[in-house]
């Protein structure tokens, strides 16, 4: 066929040089690159020992906050639960009883507060939602691997912040 | 013989026994660590100092793994083929000199398990063998990739055979001797033959590597299409003793490649040192033989380290490449070595003597 401009590029296989095909040039070539490696630095990072510089906005897993007082911040309004776009979160409020002051802030709390960490995508919308500051993401904990899948389900015993009773001594 | 004498070489004959299980051993634990380094990660590194004890940890994992016999295989043959394949691996350093020789008490003690005068027949003859086990292996495993794999390993160790041997005959023209022995204290000093053989060597080189079927020769286990190739229906230490096989097999080509063309224990400015170090000649030359011997222990690891280096650097050849590489170049050129050989020979004998 006629060509329509003289533009096109000659395609087709080249003749190799004898260098080429005696194959020789080309390992000592391959043996000298991966001798480099051989010395490089290693990308390695000796995990439980060490961990991966995490980024200030690092959204990892989540807690329970309490106020200056220690007391629990929730309110259990479930504004939490509605953004969650995993629907990771559930919860079941309940009444503060008289005696209860110093245990919960507002009228209103949890009894029960569970994140599934397998649904949790870690997005981070339940702290924009939170109106009372009580749920954030923290940077520095992960949710460690287990065997179990119910394992993943953390209740108030491992969300909730512990009591800073521990300064007393 | 004297019995000083059997129980000096039975004495040896352990130790190289030992020696050649545990270089075996660490060569697997090497292997991990320099494609660890190559490929820019650090390898096993949590058993022991180092991953030091990560060999033992395989073993032992090895041990506790399920015995499994396929249903209609044969089974003596079975059982035989891994045995074969680790018998014949480990006879083979019976010959290879790792040392000259020591003398105590006016007794001249050869760092040699037995020299025999046809010492490199021996290697060829036992090497070939090696083969058996895995042809009996694979076939006994009543599967077709196993056999598949195993014939693929007969066809390319007979292949490659041919063309290791032309390149041993050109250096067997010019030591005149097949004993192993002989040909290492011919190379003294620095006179070693690969200076004389360089094409000669790059064939063996090759050959070698199509031998101990590592990569780019390792077809028999190609994981991408015989899924293990004649291990396949293998599992716990008889898998074991195939790949103890290969390692052992590893270590005994490249004290061979070390005997034949980079002087076995020789080193250059041996005999200036031992001048150097005392007048005793007795004692100069323990001490030689001593160096000689770590000199050589040297070499074996180079070439082991070497084996293991191009493992991560070429990929496996396609079998028709394999067969052409092997039959069309590798035997053409070892007979045009062989005549560049002969004719070097005469020329040397024509206008230097």
């Amino acid at each position: 066929m006629e060509p329509l401009s003289n533009r096109s590029k000659k395609l087709g296989k080249k003749e190799m040089s004898f260098a080429e095909r005696a194959y020789i040039p080309a390992i000592v070539q391959g043996l000298g690159i991966t001798i480099k490696h051989f010395f490089k630095k290693k990308a390695t990072i000796q995990y439980p020992e060490q961990t991966r510089q995490r980024s200030d906005v690092w959204r990892g897993l989540h807690v329970l906050k309490r106020d200056e007082q220690g007391r629990e911040r929730c309110t259990a309004c479930g504004l939490c639960a509605v953004a969650c776009p995993a629907e990771a979160i559930t919860m079941i409020a309940g009444e503060r009883k008289t005696g209860e002051e110093h245990l919960y802030r507002e009228e209103k709390y949890a009894v029960t507060y569970e994140v599934n960490m397998l649904r949790c995508i870690f997005c981070g919308l339940c702290e924009e939602a939170c109106p009372k500051a009580a749920i954030f993401l923290q940077d520095d904990k992960i949710a460690p691997a287990r065997y179990e899948r119910d394992e993943f389900i953390y209740g108030k015993d491992r969300l909730v912040e512990p009591l800073k009773t521990t300064e007393t001594k | 013989m004297e019995s000083v004498d059997l129980i000096y070489k039975t004495i040896y004959i352990l130790v190289i026994f030992g020696i050649t299980l545990l270089i075996a051993t660490y060569s697997t634990y090497a292997e991990r660590k320099i494609a660890a380094f190559i490929q820019d990660r650090v390898g096993p590194n949590r058993a022991g100092p180092l991953g030091l004890l990560q060999p033992l940890a395989d073993a032992g994992k090895m041990f506790f793994k399920e015995e499994f016999i396929p249903a209609q295989s044969s089974r003596t043959l079975f059982i035989l083929g891994p045995g074969v394949a680790m018998l014949i691996a480990c006879m083979s350093s019976a010959v290879i000199p790792f040392g000259d020789m020591l003398i105590i008490g006016g007794r001249e003690v050869y760092l040699q398990a037995i020299e025999v005068n046809i010492g490199l027949l021996y290697v060829f003859g036992v090497v070939s063998l090696g083969v058996y086990g895995l042809m009996i292996g694979g076939w006994a495993s009543n599967n077709k990739f196993s056999l598949l794999g195993a014939i693929r390993a007969a066809s390319q160790n007979i292949s490659y055979e041919l063309a290791m041997g032309l390149s041993i005959i050109a250096v067997l023209m010019m030591t005149g001797s097949l004993s192993l022995r002989e040909i290492a204290a011919q190379q003294a000093g620095f006179n070693w033959n690969i200076w004389y053989q360089p094409l000669g060597f790059i064939i063996f080189l090759v050959c070698a590597f199509a031998e101990t079927n590592r990569t780019p020769f390792d077809l028999p286990e190609c994981e991408a299409e015989l899924v293990g190739g004649y291990h396949t229906e293998y599992s716990s230490m008889k898998l074991g003793l195939f790949l103890f096989a290969e390692y052992i097999n590893i270590f005994v080509a490249s004290a061979v490649m070390a005997t034949l063309y980079f002087g076995a224990y020789n080193f250059p400015f041996m005999n200036e040192l031992g001048a150097l170090i005392s007048d005793d000649p007795v004692t100069a030359n323990n001490v030689i033989t001593v160096i000689g011997v770590v000199v050589m222990f040297l070499k074996i690891f180079f070439f082991i380290f070497f084996f293991m280096w191009v493992r991560w650097t070429l990929p496996r050849f396609r079998f028709d490449q394999l067969m052409k590489l092997g039959w069309q170049i590798l035997i053409p050129l070892a007979i045009l070595n062989i005549i560049l050989t002969g004719g070097g020979i005469l020329l040397k004998d024509h206008f230097f003597n």
